[in-house]
């Protein structure tokens, strides 16, 4: 027989879950209100009265008359009081996104409920329109999508052996790539570790950029170890130039000087080496990078677009984080003369005059494609055409 | 002034506890410390040498101190305790096919008990033993696990060990707090269905913040106060609360240590006026 106000636990026990029952016939009664308890379980009282003062309830022995109750809980109040404060953090969609989310919220997910209190977190980067672009979470799904095997992806044994002089041209060039992208996985997981998880769409956006990175460092000292023991050169100048991105604070200008200006330039050398190099392991791994390497430019274009609406006075912190970082450059010898002379062999493809003024000539092509590109994306990012031109120009020499 | 609180650091966690409600007074403008002792016995003598104003005692510690406070003309008052620290019981235990059916019936078997000075598990649970007619180390053996001597059985190593022996089968019974029973029910320690309850002791109470006479009265009623008025429901508090295991303080009483204190002029543990006199206790 079922009675109203008691609950039944048959032979259950407290060692096997029958403080669940319990917890859940409470919700049902007010504080101070009583439940009555029964079951099978020889130590059930024992338990009971145990688990009940743990959780702040008190328990009342049944009497004779009880009619088959062996203890009543008088419900206390401590689990209500333990969620009193509690929050929503936000909603678990988009649309749920908090513009400031309290540092106490933590790691919690975004749409939990959050007890209050808890230790404040360390994340530094708080406020949804210095990391937000609306379309972060699309683009982030399209690069979880798009991840690549290089086992499968490359034909590392397509080709025949290169002359010498291009062979070792080839190894520079990735060797100074390698250099770049590591950079480029650095200052993104750097900036990682500072968003509020809030923002989780951004911190997995930057996640699997970093991983990206991660294989296009992979792929690249594959194929300059691939018919060769050793590695190229690295300047002081290229780390120098670097050495200032890892450096930058301020997300929007380590986005601004690492995705718009420094990827944005990589799009159009991935692209020149992807039409120029002289072997097709060379050609396919530059081409699936630059696919990656679009990607993250469009998360910087975009997320500087977002805050260049919100506030105008972007545009000044950007252009003076590019002349900041010239003249920090400025004494120093910029690209690394090596890889210069490496990209005109590997355009040239052959050791003969011929070939190498063909070379040296794209080369400068390049070199004016990546200015005209700089420019194109400062002017969509709302700057005047004449101060995108002075401002492409100053960029590194060093290209990243 | 600061008031000067005694803890016995029984795990390290006394000092985060401590710490924390520190911190918490002292922001209430409490001038408050506490300083850690590592067994209760030194601590209730420094109480009421005056070299404290407070002390979370054990229900033991409580019963000594009132006694050395009576012996000495003075007074000692529970200021607050936790709510969990009333109406706790001490069960008996035996295997679930054990033949003995009440207590009397362990006449000539082996009871495993925790630490010589455990209120809950040795010395309330003797008492039982002695209300059915027994006389434990006469016609039943008694096996100590003594674990944490000093402690007054805040230590549960020795419950657990008797738990284990009756599992075993080195033991016929073990005597085990209510909330150990749930703990070690839970841990696996006795499996389910593996034991059943033979008999509880009556409800009795465990420890209390003491305070004694000569501290200075402003302050301690402030102290009261200032716990009384703690909240769960405060995130500042909460935590502290999770970490010292209560949900409110309450107001201290006194009236759930008259069977301890019975049970201790039994053992012949402390005599009347406060003195050590239990044999082979050295904490």
């Amino acid at each position: 027989m079922i009675v109203p106000g008691v609950l039944d636990l048959h032979g259950l026990g407290f060692e096997r879950g029958a403080h669940l029952l319990v917890q859940q016939a409470l919700k049902n009664t007010p504080p101070g209100g009583e439940l009555g308890v029964t079951g099978a379980d020889p130590a059930l009282v024992v338990h009971l009265t145990a688990w009940c003062r743990r959780q702040g309830h008190r328990v009342r022995e049944a009497s004779d008359t009880d009619s088959g109750v062996r203890a009543l809980v008088v419900r206390g109040r401590a689990d209500l009081d333990r969620w009193a404060g509690a929050v929503r953090a936000g909603g678990p969609g988009v649309d749920g996104i908090v513009a400031e989310p309290p540092s106490d919220w933590g790691l919690a997910a975004r749409g939990a409920l959050v007890e209050s209190g808890g230790p404040a977190t360390p994340f530094d980067i708080t406020h949804r329109d210095l990391v937000w672009a609306e379309i972060a979470p699309a683009l982030y799904a399209s690069a979880a999508a798009s991840q690549w095997n290089p086992d499968t992806e490359v034909h590392w044994d397509a080709g025949e052996p290169l002359p010498d002089e291009v062979e070792d041209a080839v190894v520079q060039v990735m060797t100074y790539l390698v250099e770049n992208e590591q950079t480029a996985l650095v200052v993104p997981a750097r900036l990682l570790a500072r968003v509020h998880p809030h923002f989780r769409e951004v911190q997995q956006l930057l996640a699997v950029q970093a991983a990206d990175e991660a294989r296009h460092m992979e792929v690249f000292t594959r194929r300059a170890l691939l018919r060769r023991d050793e590695l190229g050169t690295s300047s002081v100048s290229g780390r120098e130039s670097l050495a200032g991105l890892v450096a930058e604070a301020d997300f929007s200008v380590a986005s601004f000087l690492l995705s718009v200006l420094g990827e944005g330039s990589f799009l159009n050398l991935l692209d020149f080496l992807d039409k120029n190099a002289p072997d097709p392991v060379t050609r396919q791994v530059t081409r699936l990078a630059r696919r990656d390497e679009a990607r993250h430019v469009a998360f910087g274009v975009a997320h500087l677009q977002h805050q260049a609406e919100r506030d105008p006075e972007v545009r000044r912190r950007l252009r003076s984080a590019v002349e900041r970082r010239y003249r920090a450059l400025v004494d120093t010898a910029g690209l690394n003369q090596d890889v210069f002379d490496a990209l005109v062999i590997l355009a040239a493809g052959a050791w003969e005059p011929d070939a190498i003024g063909k070379g040296y000539d794209a080369v400068m092509a390049l070199q004016s494609e990546m200015d005209e590109g700089r420019q194109r994306r400062l002017v969509h990012l709302g700057f005047p055409a004449d101060e995108a031109a002075d401002l492409s120009a100053l960029h590194t020499r060093n290209f990243m | 002034m600061t008031l000067i609180l005694g803890a016995v650091a029984y795990d390290p966690k006394v000092v985060t506890i401590w710490n924390g409600f520190r911190a918490w007074l002292r922001a209430h403008d409490l001038p408050f410390d506490y300083v850690l002792y590592s067994h209760y016995e030194r601590q209730v003598e420094d109480l009421l040498a005056g070299r404290l104003h407070v002390a979370w005692n054990s229900p033991l510690a409580w019963v000594r101190a009132e006694r050395l406070a009576r012996a000495a003309g003075r007074e000692v008052r529970p200021l607050v305790m936790r709510d969990t620290d009333r109406d706790l019981r001490s069960v008996l235990l035996v295997r679930a096919d054990s033949p003995c059916a009440k207590v009397a019936e362990l006449q000539y078997r082996t009871v495993g008990l925790g630490a010589v000075d455990s209120p809950q598990a040795t010395l309330l649970p003797t008492a039982l033993l002695r209300e059915a007619g027994l006389v434990p180390g006469g016609d039943v053996t008694v096996r100590r696990f003594d674990t944490g001597v000093g402690l007054h059985g805040d230590h549960i190593g020795g419950e657990r060990d008797a738990a284990r022996a009756l599992i075993a089968g080195e033991v016929d019974a073990a005597a085990v707090v209510d909330t150990n029973v749930l703990l070690f029910g839970r841990e696996g320690t006795l499996p389910a269905g593996s034991t059943r309850v033979l008999a509880r002791t009556g409800a009795f109470d465990h420890c209390n913040l003491s305070a004694v006479d000569t501290a200075p009265a402003d302050l301690v009623d402030r102290l009261g106060e200032l716990l009384l008025s703690m909240s769960y429901a405060d995130p500042e508090v909460r935590p502290l609360f999770d970490l010292e295991g209560l949900r409110e303080w309450r107001e201290g009483r006194t009236s759930g240590y008259a069977r301890l204190a019975a049970a201790v002029d039994d053992e012949g543990f402390y005599d009347g006026r406060g003195r050590v006199t239990a044999r082979g206790y050295s904490p």
